[in-house]
């Protein structure tokens, strides 16, 4: 197998986005680089699904720079890099269909997209649900799904947004395993959540937001057990932050 | 069922044959609609009211047997069909009247008018009679009580043959019939049929071909009221349209049916015509 | 009300008798719609779905358009095209006035406004549901229309079934350009017109009420199909 650079790390350089008046990314700065688990936390409207949509290139910025490693500045989202969305959105054909479909998309081979579309649904569990329409499957099952679909592709970086957020705890249990799995086989994970619970169980480390500024960032069992920032702190109390 | 047995494909498949078969009965008539080589037909523009007579049906089966050519008729009112010939589309033009034609002649469209029949207008009118002339034998004087007992009219309105031989009766009459339109001087700006749809309705008056009005079928209480008067004479000509003109008009074919319909076997053909037993076309060639 | 009934009763006689002449005018009615959409479909499903997709200047006067041409009347278009027809005009070379395929010529004209208006607007929701996904899958636009076009399939199988309805039923368009001639360009809705004239009402309700079996029946098959398909695609 033929050595492929490596696209991390990621730096983003005072990113602002605005939306009329309103900054809702406020000059964020910060490099993400392979290894831990990388989870985004903070209260509801701090940006945290906008600056994973940043990051991914579904938005631009307004200001400020990203840059991939070996890269001028323009970033292509499907370039090595995948996301799994809150609300899964399944094309409207089979379970398998929908994994070749971003295969396809891709470029992999005809005769090679069956094959690895079906060593992908093994891996999340639903291969035996390979022929059954995307539709009809449960959101916990649509779920798995997008991140089969996702991880078919052998990202380097994984975005995940807010996964779990409509799922039961069995099914989020099964996807957090999933996770787990991805992240072994070398993909970076990077994820935003607003569930601490989740938080502890999944961070290797912790970028902590509010009202689009990063405010701490530190490995996980130091923010956790030791935050700096006084929003932080209240966070994890379970306050309220505005 | 039927599904369970054949399956999605199979029941896209049926669906599709099945259309298929439809066309099968008419795949002659779908051969005919397309100009192949060696396939002889010519366009015929010809009247509404020469056609809803049913003069057309009876007439053509017997010159395609002769000749092996078909006529294709497209029959609109009078003005259209000669705009169409006017524009090349046909290639022979057989209508009703005679100012018209010569005009069309004398600006080159075509190349000479022959006389080939003639029927005549009648009018006709409710049961009841209005205006009170049912067996006059003068049409000018009949229109001209109609409009003093402002009696319902309904007039074809649309500049065909037909409507341009019932303005010149009101002419004739010294009435002006347009000052009275939406009262009881009605235009409804269309064909023979469907003026004698509204006269029906309304039992009004109205001019209209005897040919028309015989194999109508919608009659009501309509009944012939004013015929026989010499101005309501309404003769047919044909006419080739110019290849100096129009250079893919069928010059050959297209004069080969003008000359059986001016033939003694085409003449003896038109009066053998007949609608509910009586002679409705006299032919007065040559 | 006595006679929608007779009007029924002559229906079922007329089919009854296998009169090969009413089969011979449904065939070419079926032959020209069928033809006509589905030319107007490979047209405009491919036409409204870039015109969903796509960004560019003047983007919202086309979609505006293709609305308002919807409401074309059939006559007016029928009028235009035999303008173009005519051997007064310049396609008249091609000798096609007066024959079926003007007709479907007519019709497809008529129709590719309605699939291409409604596709638009069934693809353009659907962009907006799906745009984040597919383009973090890596398909932008030009990928997209494809994939959206199928994944709306049973939206735009009632949207072409519209236009089919549209043309099996229109008399304005295939009388002009094709001349009501007997045994060559004659179909049902010209023919029940010629009926009409002729004041033969009972004959033309007739035509009518099979007409319009016909139409329930496309329609059914249709449906059909689709409940089927659906079934199975969720």
């Amino acid at each position: 197998m033929r050595a492929v650079a490596s696209i991390l790390p990621l730096v983003l350089d005072n990113v602002v986005f605005a939306v009329g008046a309103a900054r809702l990314i406020d000059g964020l700065s910060f490099t993400l680089d392979r290894g831990p688990r990388t989870v985004i936390l903070g209260p509801n409207g701090a940006g945290k699904s906008l600056t994973l949509r940043l990051c991914h290139g579904l938005i631009a910025p307004g200001a400020g720079r990203l840059t991939w490693r070996g890269d001028g500045g323009a970033v292509s989202p499907a370039r090595r890099q995948a996301m799994v969305f809150q609300s899964p959105v399944m094309l409207r054909r089979s379970a398998l269909a929908n994994v070749v479909y971003g295969l396809a998309v891709n470029g992999v081979a005809r005769r090679r997209r069956r094959d690895l579309a079906m060593a992908a649904l093994d891996r999340v569990g639903l291969a035996n649900l390979a022929e059954r329409s995307a539709r009809a499957l449960s959101t916990g099952e649509q779920q798995r799904l997008a991140l089969a679909r996702a991880w078919a592709l052998r990202p380097e970086v994984l975005f995940l947004d807010e996964p779990t957020a409509n799922l039961d705890p069995a099914a989020t249990r099964a996807v957090e395993a999933i996770i787990d799995a991805v992240h072994g086989s070398g993909t970076k994970i990077v994820m935003t959540t607003h569930d601490l619970a989740q938080a502890r169980r999944l961070a290797d480390e912790v970028l902590f937001l509010h009202h689009g500024r990063l405010v701490e960032r530190a490995p996980a069992e130091a923010f956790f057990n030791r935050p700096v920032s006084p929003e932080a702190r209240a966070f994890i109390k379970g306050e309220l932050l505005w | 069922m039927v599904s369970r047995l054949l399956g999605r494909r199979g029941l896209c498949l049926a669906l599709v044959l099945g259309l298929g078969l439809a066309f099968v009965p008419s795949a002659g008539v779908i051969g005919a609609g397309s100009a192949l080589a060696g396939e002889r037909f010519i366009v015929v523009a010809s009247t509404t009211s020469t056609q809803n007579s049913g003069l057309f049906r009876y007439l053509l089966p017997k010159f395609a047997k002769k000749t092996g050519i078909e006529v294709r008729v497209v029959a609109v009112g009078t003005r259209q069909a000669i705009r169409l010939a006017e524009r090349g589309d046909a290639d022979v033009l057989f209508v009703h009247h005679r100012p018209s034609e010569d005009a069309f002649v004398a600006a080159g469209y075509g190349v000479s008018r022959h006389d080939v029949m003639y029927n005549d207008f009648v009018i006709v009118g409710p049961k009841a009679d209005p205006a009170g002339i049912r067996g006059t034998r003068d049409a000018a004087k009949a229109l001209a009580r109609i409009a003093a007992a402002a009696a319902p009219f309904v007039s074809r309105g649309d500049d065909s043959g037909t409507n341009k031989k019932e303005l010149g009766l009101w002419k004739t009459a010294g009435v002006d019939p347009a000052a009275a339109s939406g009262s009881w001087y009605r235009e409804s700006g269309s064909g023979m049929g469907a003026t004698l749809n509204t006269a029906a309705a309304m039992s009004a008056y109205t001019l209209a071909d005897r040919a028309t009005w015989l194999s109508f079928a919608n009659k009501g209480d309509l009944v012939v009221v004013v015929e026989g008067d010499k101005v309501l004479y309404n003769p047919y000509g044909v006419i080739l349209v110019s290849p100096t003109r129009y250079p893919q008009v069928k010059v050959k074919d297209g004069q080969a049916f003008i000359d059986w319909l001016i033939s003694p076997e085409g003449q003896a053909a038109i009066a053998a015509f007949r609608i509910d037993g009586r002679q409705v076309f006299f032919p007065d060639a040559g | 009300m006595s006679d929608i009934w007779s009007a029924f009763g002559r229906a079922l006689g007329l089919i009854a008798s296998l009169d090969a002449n009413l089969f011979a005018i449904i065939g070419l009615s079926l032959k020209v719609s069928f033809t006509a959409v589905a030319l107007a479909a490979a047209i405009g499903l491919p036409l409204g779905a870039a015109v969903a997709v796509f960004r560019f200047p003047g983007r919202g006067a086309v979609a505006a358009f293709l609305n308002a041409l919807m409401g074309l009347p059939p006559v007016v278009v029928g009028l235009l095209v035999y303008l173009m027809l005519s051997r007064a005009g310049p396609l008249g070379v091609l000798g096609l006035l007066f024959t079926p395929t003007a007709m479907i010529v007519a019709q497809c004209l008529l129709v590719v406004p309605i699939v291409a208006a409604l596709t638009r607007q069934a693809v353009e929701d659907l962009w907006r549901e799906y745009a984040e996904q597919l383009r973090s899958l890596g398909a932008g636009p030009g990928r997209a229309w494809r994939t959206l076009l199928w994944d709306a399939r049973f939206t735009l199988a009632t949207v072409v079934l519209a236009g089919f309805g549209r043309a099996i039923a229109e008399v304005g368009a295939v009388m002009i350009v094709g001349g009501n001639i007997d045994h060559v360009t004659r179909v049902m809705t010209t023919a029940i017109a010629l009926e009409t004239s002729k004041g033969d009402l009972e004959l033309a309700l007739g035509l009518g009420t099979v007409l319009i079996a016909l139409s329930f029946t496309v329609s059914g098959a249709a449906q059909a199909v689709k409940d089927r398909a659906q079934g199975r695609a969720g």
